[in-house]
């Protein structure tokens, strides 16, 4: 069972939460003009990396707010929980795109806004505490 | 239904060659799938300079890692014909393959406990009956008669209101079906190479001309993925998207049993479908992990639950001990119907999607995807499972219809 820090409740367990699929998929801004091909990629087409995956939950019996999460689908291990219309903050996961990092160690940088001042590594960058703990909870399944 | 009754292992019934430059056609996936589809080039299609390519061990994914759970009962009219062709071919595979996998047509409740489910259930026999599939509607009375260890009493949460019963559906020892593929396979000249992980694929222009491999480079004029878990992972490496969503689905069993438990019995509504193995163990299964994953474990919330719904239909399991659980990695589609046909890539077949049920339809998708392989068409009954139906709109949506999805 995943043990899953909702940004505004604190560490709870996965069955509090619905899983919400793929995060960052943006309704397209004209529909009307997508072709036959267009619309099957927005309805049907998700990733399905096997890796670190960017995706979506809700709180479904606790604030009933929606979160994105970044986590190996592989591991299992969550990286990060960030806010709903934040950017996927950019993560060095160790093995994946730096040798040099330390496990358990996350950067964020440029692209995608600054880190920051005092926010935890990893924590989501709109510098809502994840209550109580400052570092990206990890957990796994059983 | 004892172990002295178990067919042998065999020691060994295929060859392990080293592979060769090149074949005529390159099998992705050694698992029921990719066996069976080889089985059928050879078979049907005279097509011998074949391999197929398995990263771990002989069908060591889904293949060893399924219930085992066999029937046709579905709800659309293309559902029903793959799936009962399958079932037509089950019934004369162990005397062709002249290996004897014990296939059991022990039959296969599906319970209802809901009015919703009691209506939809009534439907679902009205049109398997129309296509030609074996089903009846039964009473809770009917259901205790066939299955007497099961709880029809009307005062638990979740009462069972009556069954669709499919008497010629059942179960067969998956390991053995394996080995029964692939010994025929061997026999007609096919290289089954394990430990083989493909690790690319070669393009002239848009045409597939070869894989990469952890055991080389290999030419091959024609791939066929039958990679269940792994399928977009493939995909991606070939150039092209498949929507497909990668989830663990796992299951347990018991502690050997006199035999129980006659039949199949399977439940959508509270999520707990078990048959006693031929050994005596209870198999049991449930619903997938919710979320994406690759892990080949699943989350323990889901065996409490199927646990708790086993012992309410079935007291006497209280007393039964849990002795093995497992994962697997299954390849889910939108519309819960598999994915078999051409792709993007000239030369490259695609077998997937078959999500949590595709144990029973392994002879019929490996006839399709071969007949697919050799000509470069689709089989009709192939046919409405391409990949184009997802932006056609032509979906089978088999989500719900067709009673707990295994
Ligand atoms: C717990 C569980 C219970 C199930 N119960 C049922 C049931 O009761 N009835 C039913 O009908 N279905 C059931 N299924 C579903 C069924 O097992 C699958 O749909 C079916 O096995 C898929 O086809 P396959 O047998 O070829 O897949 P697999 O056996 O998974 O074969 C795919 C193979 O591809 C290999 N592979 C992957 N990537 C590569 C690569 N890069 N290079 C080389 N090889 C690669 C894998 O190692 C694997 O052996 C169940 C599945 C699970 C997990
Ligand atoms: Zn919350």
């Amino acid at each position: 069972m995943l043990l899953i820090s909702c940004p505004n409740c604190g560490p709870r367990d996965e069955t509090e939460f619905h899983y919400g699929g793929q995060a960052h998929v943006a309704y397209p801004e004209s529909p009307n003009d997508l072709t036959d091909r267009e619309w099957a990629e927005y309805l049907f087409y998700r990733e399905n990396t096997k890796g670190t995956f960017a995706e979506r939950w809700v709180h479904s019996t606790g604030c009933r707010q929606w979160f994105n999460m970044l986590r190996d689908t592989v591991s299992y291990e969550i990286h990060s929980i960030y806010g709903m219309g934040q950017p996927r903050p950019d993560i060095k996961v160790p093995g994946q795109s730096s040798q040099t990092d330390k496990p358990g160690e996350f950067t964020q940088t440029g692209e995608f806004g600054q880190t920051e001042p005092g926010l935890a590594p990893g924590a989501p960058t709109t510098g809502v505490p994840i209550s109580g703990s400052t570092a990206p909870t990890s957990s796994e399944g059983v | 239904m004892s172990a002295d009754h178990l067919p042998e292992h065999p020691d060994f019934l295929w060859r392990n060659p080293e592979p060769k430059k090149s074949y005529d056609a390159v099998i992705v996936g050694g698992g029921g799938h990719g066996l069976a589809t080889a089985y059928f080039l050879a078979k049907n299609h005279g097509m011998t300079n074949i391999a197929i390519l398995e990263k771990g061990w002989l069908a060591g994914g889904n293949m060893a890692r399924n219930t085992t759970i066999i029937r046709s009962n579905y709800l659309w009219d293309e559902s029903a014909a793959i799936y009962e062709h399958a079932l037509k071919l089950w019934e004369i595979l162990p005397e062709e393959l002249e290996y004897d996998f014990l296939f059991s047509q022990r039959g296969v409740m599906n319970l209802a406990h809901t009015l919703g489910d009691v209506r939809e259930s009534v439907r679902r026999v009205g049109a398997n009956r129309l296509n030609g599939v074996d089903a009846e509607w039964l009473d809770p009375e009917q259901v205790k008669e066939l299955c007497p260890i099961l709880n029809i009493s009307d005062n638990i949460r979740y009462p069972v209101m009556g069954a669709t019963y499919q008497p010629r559906a059942g179960i067969a020892k998956h390991d053995h079906v394996a080995w029964a593929f692939a010994r025929k396979c061997d026999e007609l000249g096919v290289d089954i190479i394990q430990n083989c992980e493909v690790t690319g694929f070669i393009k002239d222009g848009n045409r597939v001309t070869g894989v990469k491999t952890t055991r080389g480079t290999i030419n091959t004029e024609k791939v066929g993925l039958c990679a269940a878990g792994h399928s977009s992972v493939l995909a991606e490496m070939a150039g092209f998207r498949l929507p497909i969503q990668s989830h663990p689905l796992q299951a347990l069993v018991s502690e050997l049993h006199e035999p129980v438990h006659p039949t199949v019995v399977m439940s959508n509504h509270v999520h707990v479908y078990v048959s006693q193995a031929h050994k005596g163990e209870l198999v049991m299964g449930a619903g997938v992990d919710s979320y994406n994953g690759y892990g080949q474990r699943g989350s323990f919330h889901v065996i409490e639950e199927q646990m708790a719904a086993a012992v309410e239909l079935f007291p006497i399991f209280a007393r039964a001990h849990v002795l093995r659980t497992w994962g697997g990695i299954v390849d889910t589609t939108l519309d819960a119907s598999p994915i078999v046909g051409l792709s993007p890539v000239e030369n490259m077949f695609v077998n997937c999607g078959w999500g949590t049920g595709g144990f029973k339809g392994t002879p019929a998708a490996g006839l399709t995807f071969a007949h697919t392989i050799a000509t470069g068409a689709p089989h009709t009954l192939n046919k409405p499972f391409a990949l184009e139906r997802f932006e056609t709109g032509a979906l089978i949506d088999e989500h719900g219809a067709a009673a707990v999805a295994h």
